[in-house]
Parts: C-alpha cells; structure tokens; sequence
C-alpha cells in the first residue's frame, strides 16, 4: 500500500480517525478501571483509619494537612475519647528522602521517649525541643518535625471542635484572629 | 546475526537509550532513587515503547507525513493514559511513587524517537522487537543507577536491608547523586564497549 498523500482531506481524515479511536480507547479503559481506583482509595483511606486506631473502637480519627519542608504533608492522627494519640500515619508528603521522610515512624517509637507522641496525651501544643517544646526533632529536618507536630497540633483542635470544646491553649490563638474576622464581616454588612 | 535478532540487541547494547543514545535523561536521573523505582519506571516506559511501536508502524501507511507528529503523540498519550489508569488501579504504591513522571511518558524522546526513526519505516514485527530491546536496555540502566544509587544512599538492595542506613551517603538518593552515578556508570559502559 502507497503512503497517503498529505493533502488537506487525507490529513483532516487520518488525525480525525486516530484522535476517536484513541478516546475511545480511552474511554473504555477509564470505565474498566474507575470502579477500581475508586475501591483502591477508599480501601486506603479505611487501612489508614484502621491504622491510627490501633484497635480503639471509639477512637476518632482525623486528617489534617499542613505545608511541610517540601510541600503539602497529609497526616492522619488518631485520638482516643480522652485525647490520648493512639497512632498517626503520613499519607502524603514531599519531605527530603531520608530525613524529613523519617516523619512516618520517627515520632512512633517506644524506645524513644524523647521523640514518641504516640500513647502521649495530646494538648494541642507539641513543639520540637529547639523552640522549648518537649518533642525531640527528626536529626537534621527540624523544619519537617515542626510541620507534623503542627499537624498534630491541629488535628487535636480538630478533634476537639468536633467533640464541642474548645482547646485552653487554642483560646488564645482563636481570639486572636476572631476581632479581625468580625471586622471584615462587619464591613461586608455594611456594604 | 540476522536481522531480528540484530534489532533486539541494537537497544540493549550498542544503542542503548540511556548510555548510548542518551536520551530520557529527566526520568532517568529522577525516578532512580531505588533500585525498584527505576526499573518500574522502566517496565512502564517498555509497555509505552512496544505499544506505541506497534501501532505506529501498522498505521504509517495511512498517516499523511506533513502530520506524522501529532499522530504520533496521540497514539503515544492514549498509551500512556491507559498505562496510567491501570497502574493506578492495580498497582497504586508503585504509581504514587513514579507520580508526575507516568504522564510525563508522553514526552520521552526514546518514545517519539523510535516511532520516527524505526517504527514509521519498518515492519509491525521489527517494530515490536525494537520497542522490546529499547525497553530492556531502558530498564536495565534505570535499574542499575537505581541499585547503586539506592545502595550507596541507604544500604539497601531492592528494599532489602544490607548494611546499617546510618553508613548511607544521602547525597545519591538526592538530586546530586543521580548525576554523579549516572556520569560514572556510562563513562564505564562506554569504556566497556571501546574495547569489545
């Protein structure tokens, strides 16, 4: 068989003809496989939450995401009723491979109490021992330590708005920022 | 040698992707970080290659030359999105791994470069063989700077732990260290092949 020519009609037909099949191909695939990726999610989503439990059935558990060394980190923590942290998990991050990425089993280590948060009970206010907190930091990413702790930080505040109380160390943070936000809600009214 | 076997030994050895040919440097250098990552980046890289190989020499004779580009690329992304929906599928930890560099298949110069330089001028099972060599040769060099460089960095081999991580030198998991392993590694290959 000749080479087609490339005038316009054969180029307009042939491109045409590539560009349907390859959608429908596509297309086809993408049906296959949704219901997959889809179940491959959420069974993700469930181990993590399984995970973080550690077998407390009335355990909560709570996803917080915060801007870490290299981008956004995902975490998952789970809360005991009285806020004691039965586990977390990194689910996301972009932490420098073999430093910040240790963040997954750093602060989960029994011989180490020093580093552990985990069977701790939360307060909402966990810093790294470099700003005077009680956390000992992952050697050489202090910056990514600081970020989980935060995520942890905020994943108890979370925990604690949905239980309906407020954090005693929070208060003050929150008061902070609600003049401001009354104001610019005031403004809108007004306007 | 005949001809086939010629062209199924051509991508593995004498025009190897990475060490001959030196083309697909931004993957090579970026998903290398173990040894397990490169090759996966590899064997997806392959299944791009030889389908994308195939269908491109079924079709060259229906493809008009002044738009043999685009066509190309089409074929190649619809091969490299169906590649990525079923690696998300049934393997998510290695596609969450290779993340943004599944998609960026689409822009690898081996791929474009063999369906224009072999498999638009060629037999479908010439073709077939050529996206398996260079897809063998691609997957061997990622795996082999993966292995040094995931042996150096952590003291692991294929996530098996050799030696104690603290003896790791960090510097060949990041950026730096894909350079330097890869300048050694093919200053070698190619002394290796002077002498043949």
């Amino acid at each position: 068989m000749a080479k087609l020519k490339s005038s316009l009609t054969n180029m307009l037909l042939s491109l045409t003809c590539i560009t349907l099949v390859a959608a429908a191909a596509l297309a086809g695939v993408y049906m296959l496989t949704k219901e997959t990726i889809d179940k491959q999610k959420s069974d993700a989503e469930i181990a993590a939450q399984q995970a973080v439990l550690a077998g407390d059935e009335n355990g909560t558990p709570i996803k917080v995401e915060v801007d870490g060394f290299g981008g956004k980190m995902i975490v998952m923590v789970g809360f005991a009723e009285d806020g004691t942290i039965l586990g977390y998990k990194v689910l996301e991050h972009q932490e420098t491979p073999g430093l910040g990425d240790k963040a997954g089993q750093w602060f989960q280590n029994a011989d180490k109490p020093g580093q552990n948060v985990v069977g701790r009970k939360a307060t909402g206010n966990f810093t790294v021992s470099k700003d005077g907190g009680d956390v000992d930091a992952i050697t050489a990413a202090t910056i990514s330590s600081r970020a989980f702790l935060k995520a942890v930080n905020e994943a108890y505040t979370k925990f604690q708005e949905a239980k309906g109380v407020t954090v005693e160390t929070w208060t003050s943070a929150t008061q902070q920022i609600e003049p401001e936000n009354t104001i610019c809600e005031e403004k809108g009214g007004q306007q | 040698m005949n001809n086939a076997t010629k062209t199924l030994v051509n991508g593995i050895l004498k025009e190897n992707p990475t060490f001959g040919l030196v083309l697909g440097m931004c993957p090579t250098l970026a998903t290398t970080t173990s040894a397990i990552n490169g090759m996966s980046m590899g064997l997806a890289t392959m299944f791009v290659l030889i389908c994308s190989n195939v269908v491109i020499s079924m079709l060259k004779n229906v493809i008009p030359d002044k738009v043999r580009i685009p066509s190309f690329i089409v074929v190649i992304a619809a091969f490299v999105t169906i590649l990525q929906m079923v690696m998300q599928a049934y393997v998510p930890s290695i596609y969450e791994t290779l993340g943004l560099f599944i998609p960026l298949i689409v822009v690898n110069c081996i791929v474009l470069g063999r369906a224009e330089a072999f498999a638009a001028k060629n037999s479908v099972g010439l073709s077939a063989l050529d996206g398996i060599g260079m897809g063998v040769g691609f997957t061997l060099a990622l795996t082999i700077i993966g292995a040094i460089r995931e042996l150096l960095g952590t003291g692991c081999l294929f996530g098996y732990n050799l030696y104690s991580d603290h003896y790791g030198m960090l510097i060949f998991v990041l950026a730096p260290g894909a350079f330097i392993c890869l300048g050694y590694v093919m200053a070698l290959v190619q002394k290796l092949m002077k002498k043949d």
